[in-house]
C-alpha cells in the first residue's frame, strides 16, 4: 500500500518534470534561434549595410537602406488604412452592434485572422496590381492592412468593452451626445489597450514576406513613391537567403537581426510597458 | 431664447450622432465587404482553371507548367504531410508545456516562460526560413537524418537519400512556428477550467499529476482540440519558411527526407513567373483552395472554443 503510494508520487514528480521539460524546450527554441541570428547577424551589420543601396552581384559591400525605408513606408501606410477602420469597427462591435451584427463581425474577423497571408496577397494583386498593370507598395500596404485589421478590431473591442458601462452611461446622462461620450470619454479610457493592439498589429506585419512577392515586388533602387514597386527588408532577406552567394547570406543574417530586433521591441513595448500585468 | 439655443445645439448633437453612427456602421460594412470580396476575387481569378480542369484538379498528380497540365495532388500532399508532422510535434510539446505553465510552474517562473514562448510567435516567418535553411537543414543532413535512418531505417518513411531540405525539415520548422499558438491557447483553456474540479480530485487523494492527466486535461479537451485545429490551419497556410526549407519539388514520395512542395510555396515561387493566363489561373485556384480550407478550419476551431469558454462562463 505504502509502496503504491510512493510510486504514484514518483510518477507525479516525473510527470511534472517532463511537462516542465516541454515548456523549457519551447523556450529554448526561441533562445536557439535568437542566439544564432544575433551571432551571425552582428558580424555583418555595419554602417554601410544600414545606409547604402544593394550593389550588383560580385561587388562587395552594399546595404539594404532602400529596404528599410520601403518597409517603413509600406507598414506606415498600412497602419494609416487599418487603424481608423479597425477602431471604428471595434466601437461598432463593442457598443452598438447587437446580436447578429456583433457576432457576425467578430466571427468574420476571427476567420480573417487565420487566412494565409499569401491568399490575402493574391487578393491585393487582383485589386491593385492587375488593373494598373504594375506592382506597387500601395498594394502591399492594402494586403498588410487586411492582415492587421482582425487584431485591431479585437483589441479595440476588448478595450472598449472593459471601460465600465457606468462611465458611458454617466456621460450620456449628463447630456453628452453619443459621439462625444464615445470619442471623449470611452475611447480615452480604452486608449492604452488600443495602442497595445496597434503595436502588436504593426509587429505582425513588419516581418511579413509572402504577400510582398507579387505586390511590392522589390526594387534595387531608392523608391519613395508608393505607387511604384518598392524594396522591402523582409523580401531582401528572402532573396538573399535563397541566393547562391556567400555575401548575400551574410546580408540575410544581418537583415534578419534587424527585423527581429524591430519586431521584439514592438512586442516588448506593447506587452510590458503599455499593459502592466504583462502578456495575455 | 435660451430654450431655442438649447434646442438648436440638441439638434446639432443629433446630427453629429447620426453622422457618427453612420461612419461606425459604414466601417463595419466596409470590413464585411472586404472579406466577401476576398473570396469573390480569388474565385474570379481561379475561374479559368476551374472550368478547364474541373474537380479533377484536386486529384491529378501532375504539375507541369510546360505542358500546361495542372493538378494539385502533390501540393496538397506536401501541405498536409508537413502540417501533420508539425501538429504532432507541436501538439505533444505544446500541451505539456501548457499544463506546466498553468498547473505546475510557480508564478515567478510561469510568467516569464509564457512570455518567452509567446515571443516565438513574433519571430518573422522569413527568419524561421533562414534559420531552417542554414542551421536545421544541415543538422538533419549530417546528424539527425543519418541517426533516424540508422535506427529506424527499416521504416519506408525514413528511407532514401537525405538532402537536408524536405518534408521533415519543413515539418519541424512549422512545429516551431505553431508551438506558441498551441501552448498559449491550451494554457488559457486549462486556466478556464473551474478550480472546484481540481480541489475535488485532490481531496479524493489524487496526486497533482493524476489530477492534471485525469481531470483537468479531459475537461479541457474540446478547447485544446480547437487550439490544435487552429494551429493546423496556420501551418497549412504558412508560406515563406516552408518555401525555403521544403525543397520545392512537386512529387509524392514516401520518405520524409524527400523534397516536396506545398500549395502556398508554389504560389510564392511561380506566381510572378507564370507566363500564360491558364497558369496564373491555376495558381489562383491553389490560393482559393487554401483560402477555403483555412476559413473552414478556422471557423470550426473558433466555434469549438467559443462553446468551451461559454460553458465555463455560464457554469
Amino acid at each position: 500500500m505504502n509502496g503504491f503510494r510512493v510510486a504514484r508520487y514518483i510518477r507525479s514528480g516525473v510527470g511534472t518534470f517532463l511537462s516542465g521539460l516541454c515548456a523549457g524546450a519551447a523556450a529554448l527554441v526561441l533562445l536557439l534561434i535568437l542566439g544564432y541570428v544575433a551571432i551571425k547577424g552582428i558580424h555583418a551589420i555595419n554602417l554601410p549595410f544600414l545606409t547604402q543601396l544593394p550593389v550588383p552581384v560580385g561587388e562587395s559591400g552594399g546595404g539594404v537602406a532602400n529596404g528599410i525605408v520601403g518597409s517603413f513606408i509600406t507598414v506606415g501606410i498600412a497602419t494609416l488604412i487599418a487603424t481608423p477602420i479597425g477602431i471604428l469597427t471595434g466601437i461598432l462591435v463593442a457598443l452598438f452592434g447587437r446580436g447578429l451584427i456583433a457576432e457576425g463581425i467578430r466571427f468574420l474577423s476571427d476567420v480573417l485572422s487565420g487566412i494565409p497571408s499569401i491568399a490575402i496577397g493574391l487578393f491585393a494583386y487582383t485589386l491593385f496590381v492587375e488593373p494598373f498593370r504594375h506592382f506597387s507598395a500601395l498594394s502591399a500596404s492594402f494586403a498588410f492592412a487586411l492582415l492587421m485589421l482582425p487584431l485591431i478590431i479585437r483589441t479595440s473591442e476588448e478595450a472598449i468593452r472593459s471601460v465600465p458601462q457606468v462611465v458611458r452611461e454617466g456621460a450620456l446622462a449628463l447630456g453628452m451626445s453619443v459621439y462625444r461620450s464615445t470619442m471623449y470619454v470611452v475611447l480615452p479610457a480604452a486608449r492604452p489597450a488600443i495602442v497595445t493592439g496597434l503595436l502588436l498589429g504593426i509587429a505582425r506585419i513588419t516581418g511579413e514576406t509572402a504577400p510582398l512577392l507579387f505586390t511590392a515586388f522589390g526594387s534595387q533602387f531608392w523608391e519613395l513613391n508608393p505607387s511604384n514597386p518598392m524594396a522591402e527588408l523582409s523580401l531582401q532577406i528572402f532573396t538573399y537567403a535563397i541566393g547562391p552567394y556567400q555575401s548575400w547570406h551574410e546580408q540575410a543574417w544581418a537583415g534578419a537581426l534587424l527585423l527581429i530586433f524591430a519586431v521584439f521591441v514592438l512586442n516588448v513595448v506593447a506587452r510590458l510597458v503599455l499593459r502592466p500585468g504583462g502578456a495575455r | 431664447m435660451e430654450s431655442s439655443v438649447a434646442r438648436r445645439s440638441a439638434a446639432r448633437a443629433l446630427r453629429t450622432d447620426r453622422l457618427f453612427l453612420g461612419v461606425v456602421y459604414g466601417s463595419g460594412a466596409l470590413f464585411v465587404i472586404l472579406v466577401a470580396l476576398l473570396f469573390l476575387e480569388l474565385l474570379r481569378g481561379s475561374w479559368e482553371s476551374i472550368v478547364k480542369f474541373g474537380p479533377a484538379f484536386l486529384w491529378t498528380s501532375q504539375w507541369n507548367p510546360v505542358t500546361e497540365q495542372f493538378g494539385a495532388l502533390p501540393l496538397i500532399f506536401g501541405t498536409v504531410v508537413s502540417s501533420l508532422i508539425a501538429i504532432v510535434l507541436a501538439g505533444v510539446v505544446g500541451i505539456f508545456a501548457a499544463a506546466y505553465l498553468s498547473e505546475f510552474a510557480p508564478s515567478w517562473l510561469a510568467r516569464p516562460l509564457s512570455f518567452v514562448i509567446e515571443l516565438l510567435a513574433a519571430v518573422p516567418s522569413v527568419v524561421y526560413g533562414l534559420w531552417g535553411l542554414f542551421v536545421l537543414a544541415p543538422f538533419i543532413r549530417t546528424t539527425l537524418g543519418p541517426l533516424l535512418q540508422h535506427t529506424l531505417g527499416f521504416l519506408p518513411i525514413f528511407s532514401g537519400p537525405i538532402y537536408g531540405v524536405g518534408l521533415l525539415t519543413a515539418g519541424i520548422i512549422l512545429a516551431f512556428m505553431i508551438l506558441p499558438t498551441v501552448t498559449a491557447i491550451s494554457r488559457d483553456v486549462i486556466i478556464a477550467i473551474p478550480k472546484e474540479l481540481r480541489e475535488a480530485s485532490m481531496s479524493l487523494g489524487a496526486t497533482k499529476w493524476e489530477t492534471v492527466r485525469r481531470v483537468v486535461l479531459p475537461a479541457a479537451r474540446a478547447g485544446i482540440f480547437g487550439a490544435l485545429v487552429l494551429a493546423l490551419g496556420r501551418a497549412m497556410g504558412e508560406t515563406i519558411a516552408t518555401t525555403m526549407v521544403i525543397g520545392n519539388r512537386p512529387e509524392i514520395a514516401v520518405s520524409l527526407f524527400a523534397p516536396s512542395y506545398t500549395l502556398s510555396s508554389v504560389i510564392a515561387n511561380e506566381f510572378t513567373e507564370a507566363t500564360s493566363p491558364l497558369y496564373t489561373s491555376a495558381l489562383f485556384e491553389l490560393g482559393f483552395l487554401l483560402l477555403l480550407v483555412s476559413a473552414v478550419v478556422n471557423g470550426l476551431a473558433r466555434i469549438m472554443m467559443w462553446t468551451v469558454f461559454r460553458q465555463r462562463s455560464s457554469a
